[in-house]
């Protein structure tokens, strides 16, 4: 069975949408509540390649795409998760379940405070120790 | 001239210093090391400890993060010293001017004696920079 | 009760390029663990891009990082491109060509760059000198067919900006003929020495599990067993018209990474051999107008592994959002593993094997953390290192 299938048949009705940009990149969004069964599924039962992630403001709310990489056959797939929720954002963190996750999230949570809930070591990366305190700079300012 | 000035242009000791640059300009001062260019011919050194440094050379556009460690080097350095600014992120802070994490310009924190400019300036810009100072300093009194 | 103290190694240092701190804890000479701390280098340009015009931003990501300058400019195309509707249906072939030279004469480079470097870190001047030395003609390709010797600015969306001269070829072609023998001489001075064998096998081990638990990529990957190659995954340029191979070694260790670095610049200098014969002629640039709404991701073998960059229009001719993964960031981290467990003096060449973009082991102090005094300080960590191959020198006489 090949991934694509195997992806839409576990996760069932938890997909939100599925978008096929082309052969090679799918997008699905999921619920945040799913974020951890489906990275688990994605990475540890499928042997997807955790790629990276990506947060983005958008006037919904802040988004997170998970990029996971299907070497074998060149396929590119993200999950995608809203957190409608801009002024306390929470995802569960995916760095328990492997540790190559640890930096991004750091990452992300520094530029666009999105809480990691679960995150073994939540601290500074990229940013100065005087950098001012709930200041995000890849937040969106003048849309709210 | 004294003779503290005068020291300062015979072998060079210079200590590099990069504060966020993007590699390019510390390439191709290691460049200037290498058998094409040579420059220890004249007794340049790039060396490990900016204490026993003449020259200390920046890279780079000075982020928040690295500001306080480039002063703390400085007050290493044994002066005289001269402060050289190596390609244009040094100089002007090129494209990152309006980024967040770039507060100043590098001449804005230490007092710059030379500006070489080029993104990144090639081994004979440097060369040629460094002769240019090392002329400046023997005229000086 | 044996004590741990902690070597602070950073954030600046004459030879690596980038500021970068890390903190061994070592207890006698074994390293226990590694905190490893960035951020000195962050400028911010994932939110720079945005407020740039598309065109424009080639130019900032090509200053993410010196060494892959054309990776990141064309993992960045390919991403805009990708909402075109992918890089074969917008850009005109020659220009597909130029594209994978330009990459594969970046990746001799910079692995020639590395060596010289990893030479350095266990003792080897010789290597250093040589491989920069070899690595100047390489420079001068680029400088024939960029017009610079780093920062290429070459790639733009829909093509490229210039074209490579049909009598310029036969100097490429030259050039590349000189450099193979070079290679060869340094391939055999380095995997053949048993000094740099005792140096560098079973040494910082990085096993085919952790590879894929910390997700490295690119030689670190291909090093431990892990056969993953971006070029042949998602076939970009004309890396699927040209016959290559991907080298996967299997011990993980400092060796296997030498080795796949090596065997790569020769399937570089084939690729770059085959393109520039098949080359057609034709235009190099697909004068793109509009980018309508949407999001890409554009996908590159850098030297160091796969760049990664996501984009995000609105059909403006801003982006709303770019992320830029480089490949150092996955990479790095798995120095928490590698390292840890090996003694201090391998340290240093088993942080510089992912081959990172960043500077490390300048103003080392031994600090012992009891009483905080300085046991060693400076220069001492690449001595420790330099010493040991002396040693091992010694003893093979």
């Amino acid at each position: 069975m090949d991934v694509r299938s195997a992806i839409k048949d576990k996760l069932g009705n938890k997909i939100i949408d599925w978008q096929e940009k082309s052969t090679r990149r799918s997008y699905f969004s999921i619920k945040k509540e799913h974020i951890l069964e489906t990275v688990k599924l994605l990475f540890h039962t499928l042997g997807l390649r955790f790629s990276i992630a990506s947060a983005t403001d958008m006037p919904e709310g802040l988004e997170i795409l998970y990029h996971f990489s299907f070497d074998a056959a060149g396929e590119f797939y993200s999950v995608r998760v809203i957190i409608p929720d801009k002024a306390h954002p929470e995802v569960d963190s995916i760095t328990p379940l492997f540790p190559g996750a640890e930096w991004i999230e750091r990452e992300m949570w520094e530029l666009l405070g999105i809480n990691f809930k679960g995150h073994p070591n939540l601290k500074r990366l990229l940013l100065s120790e005087d950098w001012p305190e709930g200041e995000y700079p890849l937040r969106h300012k003048d849309e709210s | 001239m004294s003779w503290k000035i005068k020291a300062l242009t015979k072998s060079i000791w210079v200590f590099h210093l990069s504060v966020g640059s993007c590699n390019n300009c510390d390439i191709e001062i290691l460049d200037c090391l290498t058998p094409r260019f040579d420059v220890e011919r004249f007794g340049i050194q790039l060396i490990g400890s900016p204490r026993h440094a003449d020259a200390l050379l920046v890279t780079g556009v000075a982020t928040r993060k690295n500001i306080p460690r480039m002063k703390k080097i400085y007050e290493q350095v044994p002066k005289p010293c001269v402060v050289i600014a190596v390609g244009q992120c040094a100089i002007s802070q090129h494209m990152f001017r309006f980024g967040y994490n770039a507060p100043l310009p590098v001449d804005k924190i230490l007092p710059v004696d030379l500006y070489i400019p080029g993104c990144p300036p090639k081994p004979e810009a440097m060369i040629d920079g460094i002769v240019k100072l090392v002329t400046k300093l023997r005229k000086a009194k | 009760m044996s004590h741990k103290v902690i070597v602070p190694i950073g954030p600046y240092h004459p030879l690596q390029e980038e500021p970068e701190f890390f903190q061994l804890y070592v207890e006698g000479e074994k390293v226990v663990d590694i905190d490893i701390i960035i951020g000195y280098n962050h400028r911010g340009i994932e939110k720079l891009s945005e407020s740039k015009h598309i065109d424009q931003v080639p130019f900032l990501v090509e200053r993410i990082c010196g060494i892959c300058s054309s990776s990141h400019p064309y993992a960045y195309v390919l991403a805009v491109e990708d909402i075109l509707g992918g890089e074969a249906s917008v850009v005109p072939e020659r220009a597909l060509y130029i594209r994978t030279i330009i990459d594969e004469l970046q990746r001799i480079h910079s692995h020639l760059l590395w060596l010289g470097l990893a030479g350095h870190f266990i003792g080897y001047n010789t290597v250093w000198m040589w491989a920069w030395k070899y690595r100047e003609p390489v420079l001068d390709m680029f400088e024939m067919v960029t017009g610079n010797r780093n920062n290429y600015a070459m790639f733009k969306v829909g093509g490229v900006r210039r074209d490579i001269k049909d009598e310029d070829i036969p100097v490429l072609k030259k050039a590349l003929d000189d450099l193979v023998p070079a290679l060869g001489m340094f391939r055999g001075a380095v995997m053949d020495d048993p000094v740099i064998q005792a140096r560098l096998k079973n040494v910082g081990v990085l096993t085919k599990e952790q590879a894929i638990d910390w997700c490295v990529i690119g030689p670190t990957a291909r090093a431990s067993g892990v056969n993953i190659d971006v070029r042949r995954d998602e076939p970009y340029g004309v890396t699927d018209k040209i016959n290559w191979n991907v080298i996967v070694e299997k011990e993980g260790d400092i060796f296997s990474k030498t080795v796949v670095r090596i065997l790569e610049m020769y399937e570089s200098v084939s690729m770059i051999r085959q393109c520039l014969d098949k080359m057609p002629k034709g235009s190099i640039d697909a004068d793109i107008q509009d980018i309508p709404p949407g999001e890409g991701i554009g996908r590159v073998e850098a030297p160091r592994g796969e760049c990664f960059h996501y984009v995000k229009t609105d059909g403006t001719n801003r982006l709303i959002r770019h992320k830029v993964r480089a490949p150092s960031f996955m990479n790095v981290a798995s120095n928490k593993v590698a390292a840890v467990g090996g003694t201090i003096s391998d340290a240093t060449i088993t942080l510089a094997a992912v081959d990172p973009c960043y500077c490390c082991t300048e103003r080392v102090a031994v600090i012992n953390k009891i009483d905080n005094k300085k046991i060693l300080n400076g220069w001492d960590l690449i001595r420790l290192s330099q010493e040991k191959t002396q040693k091992l020198k010694l003893q093979k006489r």
